[in-house]
């Protein structure tokens, strides 16, 4: 099942992405609208990273191309940021909260330019987004997973962009966190930037998220959260595995229980 | 102090810290054995070198040897990336296939003449202020080697000082740094470049252990001590200053080589360093600080 989203941010089409000639992504053919909270969900190895990836032009395609506002990536680069996974980096690294967050800013400057005082500035800025800015000269290393991740999402804010492609930003970070950096991304899609985050816990999914794309190396659903999370689909996602799919049946019911309270 | 002793301190300080200023990146992409790799692959090159130009001069035999530099680590990337090898079995395979296709270009074409690593490349540092640069009149200047050491560091300061942001967000982010739009292969092989440069030139002058060592003991001990890259650099400098001053005075004390002297007191110094902290239980502050 596929919704097509009017005046889409993000298109793919025909995306085919193949690590080492083992395909990854089969042929992924969709759009994502403007101004809305996207979870991308499938399975462990479905591909989800791989499709953010590809759309900033951080794998080879194997087929297929990526369109931005549409654009190529290169053209609207500025308008766009990458939160990859946490645990892609080390958190050993020598650096200070605020040296990590100013890299946000660094694309806007050349060779022999360095940070400004605005540029310090909107990087404060969003520390204080995410609560973090008392922690601004702690060094990386001394924080926790969920303040690892704050100081992630405060690095992407830096960046200003109108798109936003995030890795498992809710990937284990405690509960406070959780409410903190959902809250987050709400305030930018009700500004109107797209929020666009690779996530696997399917309890908190349907109620994180406006549009859900359901992934397993192919395209098996994109569209809003209502009409595309139902147990039909998730089972089609998560293919014949049994525990799974008692536990999708659960959630789906519970969610239908849950949405009948809330309205 | 003899000026003999000045020059030979100062050069080994100047060649030490370049080799620091690049070597502390390498560490922390973890990619400290390269100057190693570098060090043996370069021997086809200064082969090659000679037998185009006919001469032992270093004109010739650095970017010969600097040359065979790069293509070393574009093999150690185009191994890694692509036939998905780690990396330290890429940088294995590559220099000892490298290192051995010297060994049989010596043997083959080379073979009457005085020509192998120890001569032409795994300079004496004790020699440095033998050979000098004279003025037409013949009065002396100085050193070669130091003034060899100072252009390097020039050029090692301002790669360091201009590319800081970009070697910082590549080396602590490489994905990022590629979505934000910052050429991560181009400032790999431009790092890559430098180091490949920078040791050939420096062992011409001052021998091979001590480039291979300078390139990681100094930045491993500035790491030790610090969380912030900025001062991690600074103490590579002091380390880097401290181990050749040592070096020299435990050399001259013990009348034994220079080169062997200050990797020794490189090393000390790194255990040295290690073990107050350990006394002192100054652990970096691990303990976490949740946000409630």
């Amino acid at each position: 099942m596929k919704f097509t989203a009017e005046n889409p941010v993000v298109e793919f089409h025909d995306l085919t992405v193949a690590y080492h000639r083992k395909p990854a992504l089969w042929n992924v053919d969709l759009t994502l609208p403007a101004g809305a909270l996207i979870g991308i969900i499938g399975p462990n190895g479905a591909g989800k990273s791989t499709l953010i990836k590809a759309a900033m032009g951080l794998l080879p395609l194997s087929s297929g191309y990526v369109r931005l506002f549409g654009a190529e990536l290169d053209a609207v680069r500025r308008r766009v940021s990458y939160v990859p996974q946490r645990e892609s980096v080390d958190w050993d690294f020598p650096a200070s909260v605020m040296d990590v967050v100013l890299m946000g800013r660094y694309a806007g400057l050349g060779l022999l330019k360095r940070p400004s005082a605005q540029d310090r500035e909107i990087a404060l800025n969003s520390l204080e987004k995410v609560g973090m800015a008392g922690f601004r000269n702690r060094q990386i290393a001394q924080l926790s997973g969920g303040q690892q991740q704050r100081v992630f999402l405060a690095r992407a804010l830096a960046q200003e962009a109108d798109l936003y492609f995030m890795d498992e930003p809710f990937a284990g970070v405690d509960a406070a966190t959780e409410a903190a950096i959902l809250e987050i991304l709400q305030e930018l899609t009700s500004s109107g930037k797209t929020v666009i985050v690779v996530h696997h816990d399917l309890q908190s999914a349907a109620s994180f998220f406006h549009w859900v794309v359901l992934l397993n190396m192919r395209l098996v659903a994109s569209g809003p959260v209502d009409e595309v999370f139902t147990a039909a689909l998730l089972q089609e996602t998560y293919g014949g595995r049994l525990t799974v799919l008692a536990e999708v049946g659960e959630l789906v019911r519970k969610r239908q229980i849950s949405g009948r309270e809330k309205y | 102090m003899t000026m003999d002793a000045v020059y030979i301190i100062l050069t080994a300080t100047l060649f030490s810290i370049s080799c620091g200023l690049l070597g502390a990146f390498l560490l922390l992409r973890r990619m400290a054995m390269v100057g190693d790799a570098i060090a043996h692959a370069v021997l086809p090159g200064i082969v090659i070198a000679f037998l185009i130009s006919g001469s032992r001069e270093s004109v010739w035999m650095i970017p010969g040897a600097a040359s065979l530099g790069v293509l070393t680590t574009f093999l150690i990337e185009f191994f890694h990336r692509r036939a998905g090898l780690q990396t330290d079995a890429a940088i294995g395979v590559t220099f000892t296939a490298l290192f051995a296709v010297g060994i049989i270009l010596i043997s083959v074409f080379a073979g009457q003449i005085d020509l192998d690593q120890d001569c032409v490349l795994y300079g004496e540092i004790a020699y440095v202020p033998l050979d000098v640069w004279m003025t037409a009149s013949g009065e002396v200047i100085g050193p070669k080697a130091l003034f060899i050491a100072l252009g390097l560091l020039v050029l090692n300061v301002l790669f360091v000082v201009l590319g800081y942001r970009q070697l910082l967000v590549s080396t602590f982010d490489p994905a990022f740094a590629a979505a934000s739009g910052i050429s991560v292969v181009l400032w790999n092989y431009l790092l890559m470049g430098a180091v490949s440069f920078t040791t050939v030139a420096a062992f011409n002058s001052v021998g091979a252990i001590l480039v291979v060592a300078l390139l990681v003991v100094p930045p491993a001990t500035a790491y030790l001590l610090t969380h912030s890259l900025k001062r991690m650099l600074g103490l590579t400098v002091l380390f880097a200053f401290l181990s050749s001053a040592c070096g020299y005075v435990l050399a001259v004390a013990l009348d034994g080589s220079i080169a062997g002297a200050i990797v020794t007191c490189a090393g000390g110094l790194f255990v040295l360093v290690w073990v107050t902290q350990l006394l002192l239980r100054r652990k970096p502050a691990k303990e976490l600080h949740p946000l409630t």
